[in-house]
């Protein structure tokens, strides 16, 4: 009974993350301006994040932590590069 | 999903709730995302999901692995604390970027920066060529 309510309720979460991955994506690719874009990419992070977490739970794996982690790391350093290039116009001077 | 039949039912039902709350959580703020009006508004929305979204999905990750494993499994908490403070600041950086940005090019929809009254004269490189 329990394997049956866990394995729909992590399909059914891995459905919504799906839908919010795709709205990220679709305001990467729409967004008016590069702060759009650079904003929906950071939310694209963030949600394959909470996605591999959700993978992680489904397999039982510890692996998934491991690269949730990574995501998390290389989508803030690329954000904040990013915000940093449409400040300055470089990102190291 | 192998063992997932040792799990409690109530451990099953806890970690199945805070998912659900946490994937419908991301969802909203991603909603928000796409529809709310301008840039500024737009900024806050995602943080919906990297604040209550990520706490209620770290949680059941935490519960599912402690009850599979039989010991108290925390690693998660190495993601929360990291996400915790990097969000806020990638986020202050890409605001600053975008007012900086708007100030420059003379937009009349964000505010002017507060300035001591002698600094006036400090106050044209943020202006339009034409006065505006």
């Amino acid at each position: 009974m329990s394997a049956t309510l866990l394995i729909w309720s992590v399909t059914l979460a891995q459905l919504l993350l799906a839908l919010a991955l795709a709205c990220g994506c679709l305001r990467m690719l729409r967004g008016p301006d590069a702060r759009d874009r650079l904003l929906g990419f950071d939310a694209v992070s963030v949600n394959a994040m909470l996605l591999l977490l959700v993978f992680g739970i489904r397999t039982g794996s510890a692996l998934y932590f491991e690269m949730a982690l990574v995501i998390a790391l290389l989508g803030f350093v690329g954000t904040a590069a990013f915000a940093r290039f449409l400040m300055r116009g470089e990102v190291i001077e | 999903m192998m063992h997932a039949a040792e799990l409690p039912a109530w451990a099953a039902l806890l970690t199945a709730l805070l998912l659900l709350s946490g994937a419908g959580l991301a969802l909203i703020g991603s909603l928000g995302l796409l529809r709310l009006e301008s840039f500024y508004a737009r900024v806050h929305a995602p943080t919906l999901g990297t604040t209550l979204g990520l706490a209620c999905i770290l949680a059941a990750s935490m519960l599912y692995f402690s009850m599979l494993q039989a010991r108290p499994v925390l690693h998660e908490l190495l993601i929360a604390g990291f996400v915790t403070i990097t969000t806020p600041v990638s986020l202050m950086l890409l605001a600053r970027a975008a007012l900086y940005r708007d100030r420059r090019a003379g937009s009349t929809e964000v505010p002017m920066p507060v300035l001591p009254r002698d600094a006036e004269a400090a106050l044209g490189q943020w202006r339009a060529p034409d006065g505006g």
